[in-house]
């Protein structure tokens, strides 16, 4: 009891306790992974910094620009509609680019499948799975639009070609993806199917495709919601046909704002839709699989 | 009745597989999409590209030049990354669910971040053009509000993950509203942040590209004009150099991923 006393009874001793330990153990450690996130940050903020200092403006007279634009926007978003374009067109012109995604994501989800299994850990060996990816992360690093641009000389400008290049990013998306679904296949499934003396392609089909399948689909479906984006782009910059040719058009020869908004805000209500579809598949995605989402 | 199963089974895979038929069909014919053509042009453009699309000796004299175009391309696009993740980081905590001042900001603020993410970039692009002229600042507000819409989504995602049993701790012991902000939130959802910021980032680099070619700035338009005027040994050059550069961005972000997350 005195020895309680004296602990509780005597403030500057417990403070002076807590003093000494707080000063020999910090309250948050710096660990590496803190400093990597501080450098990373002071980096990017100086390179910012540096950039903006440095950034060529072409001589725009800002405060004019930004009251242009304002301006500009308050004709697009206020007064939709156009001359050259009448709803109906405009949601037919929607409709085709979302054809180009739809062919895109078809064609890049079947390649993707057989590359997926071949990347999956759990169903090829190891030298394999890393040429795939090596090769997969290639095809990633070049800009869609350059995919596109190459396949145009031989292919022509037009659908074909933007076909051909949305698919190649499909592929590269979607074989990481799919294989990542693969590879969360519980292993005992394989070796049973192993022990009962079934072949590869028996064991892919029965059980890896048929239990991955509800994820297979997410992920489509959420490169074709990114392909859409991607099939505007590329209308506009490569001549393809679709929606992005018009926006182009109108904004870069035509100068008419008001169709600009027409197209822009078809295109938003197509996205938003898209948007919220995928929205819930990435949540039935994230129960599954926490750490993959870009 | 066990054998349904197997019927139902069997029917279900035959209607998807015809839908997707369908839908197949339909979209070839009403984008004229030639499917010989398609196939058949990967083949000859990989030997097109093995007989023409390399770098020649006088190529390489364009490397300065370039280099030149992409540093600042790069440069550009880090900068509208890092300031609207700045931005994106205010209106993530107005949206998030855990952090809202009220359900009406939060609305606004992820209603806004859904506008801004999906009007296409080629739209941004050719809008700021009129006023902003063909300069990189075109290319960096075009990019700045697409990253904004976006990062501020990865954000709020992120927020509403990590930090719901910490804020309701800290609610608990009385802390006010920025020391939960800045002792619970910010850190327990920072990695995921950086994590997105470098995706971002990776990104951005790629649609400076396209975003070049629409505005004539940057690498982008180094690009268009050796292709346009069929100079392809240089154009090869920048896709090169492009790979190059997305590839070494990847390569560090995935090494920082490894050590923060």
């Amino acid at each position: 009891m005195t020895q309680l006393e004296n602990v509780f009874g005597d403030p500057d001793r417990l403070t002076g306790r807590a003093a000494t330990s707080a000063s020999r153990l910090p309250v948050r450690p710096l660990t590496k992974e803190k400093i990597v996130i501080r450098l990373l940050l002071l980096v990017l903020a100086l390179t910012t910094v540096y950039a903006l200092a440095h950034l060529d403006d072409g001589g725009v007279n800002l405060a004019q620009a930004v009251s242009d634009t304002l301006s500009n926007l308050k004709i697009i978003f206020l007064h939709p509609g156009g001359p050259h374009l009448s709803f109906f067109k405009a949601l037919y012109e929607v409709v085709i680019t979302l054809g180009l995604a739809f062919l895109a994501t078809l064609f890049g989800g079947f390649i993707a499948l057989f590359l997926g299994l071949l990347a999956a850990q759990n169903l090829a060996p190891k030298p394999v799975t890393n040429v795939i990816k090596i090769f997969v992360a290639f095809i990633r690093a070049v800009p869609t639009i350059l995919w596109v641009l190459i396949f145009a000389v031989t292919a022509g400008l037009g659908a074909t070609a933007a076909v051909i290049g949305m698919t190649f990013h499909s592929i590269s998306y979607l074989t990481k993806a799919y294989a990542e679904s693969f590879e969360d296949l519980d292993r005992s499934v394989i070796e049973a199917l192993k022990a009962s003396g079934a072949n590869w392609w028996q064991i892919v089909f029965q059980a890896v495709i048929p239990s991955s399948s509800t994820y297979l689909l997410s992920w489509t479906f959420l490169r074709f919601e990114m392909n859409f984006a991607t099939a505007v782009v590329v209308g506009a910059a490569a001549g393809a046909s679709g929606v992005g040719f018009d926006l182009y058009m109108a904004s870069g020869y035509y100068f008419d704002l008001r169709e600009v908004g027409l197209i822009t805000y078809i295109i938003l209500a197509f996205a938003i839709v898209l948007e919220t579809i995928a929205t819930r598949m990435k949540r039935k995605i994230r129960d599954h699989q926490p750490e993959f989402i870009a | 009745m066990p054998a349904d199963i197997f019927v139902k089974r069997r029917n279900d895979r035959l209607l998807f597989f015809a839908s997707l038929g369908v839908l197949t069909a339909g979209s070839i014919v009403i984008t004229n999409y030639d499917a010989v053509a398609g196939f058949t042009s990967i083949g000859k453009a990989f030997v097109w590209g093995v007989s023409n699309f390399y770098p020649d000796a006088h190529a390489l004299t364009k490397l300065p030049d370039i280099v030149l175009k992409l540093r600042d391309t790069i440069l550009m696009s880090v900068a509208a990354t890092t300031i609207a993740a700045i931005f994106a980081v205010m209106l993530a905590m107005i949206g998030s669910c855990t952090t809202r001042i009220n359900t009406l900001f939060s609305v606004l603020a992820r209603g806004l971040a859904s506008v801004f993410r999906n009007i296409p970039l080629v739209a941004w692009a050719m809008i700021l053009m009129l006023a902003f002229s063909q300069s990189l600042l075109t290319g960096y507000l075009a990019l700045f509000f697409g990253s904004l819409g976006f990062l501020t989504r990865a954000f709020i995602e992120t927020i509403d993950e990590a930090s719901i049993h910490a804020v309701e701790a800290l609610q608990a012991t009385g802390a006010s509203y920025p020391a939960i902000i800045f002792q619970a939130v910010l850190p327990s959802s920072l990695p995921q942040m950086v994590s997105w910021l470098l995706f971002m980032i990776d990104t951005n680099i790629r649609d400076a590209t396209l975003v070049g070619l629409l505005t004539g700035t940057g690498i982008g338009f180094s690009f268009d004009l050796y292709y346009k005027s069929f100079h392809f040994h240089e154009a090869s050059l920048v896709v090169i150099m492009i790979v190059v550069t997305i590839m070494s961005i990847e390569m560090i972000s995935n090494y920082i991923r490894r050590i923060i997350l």
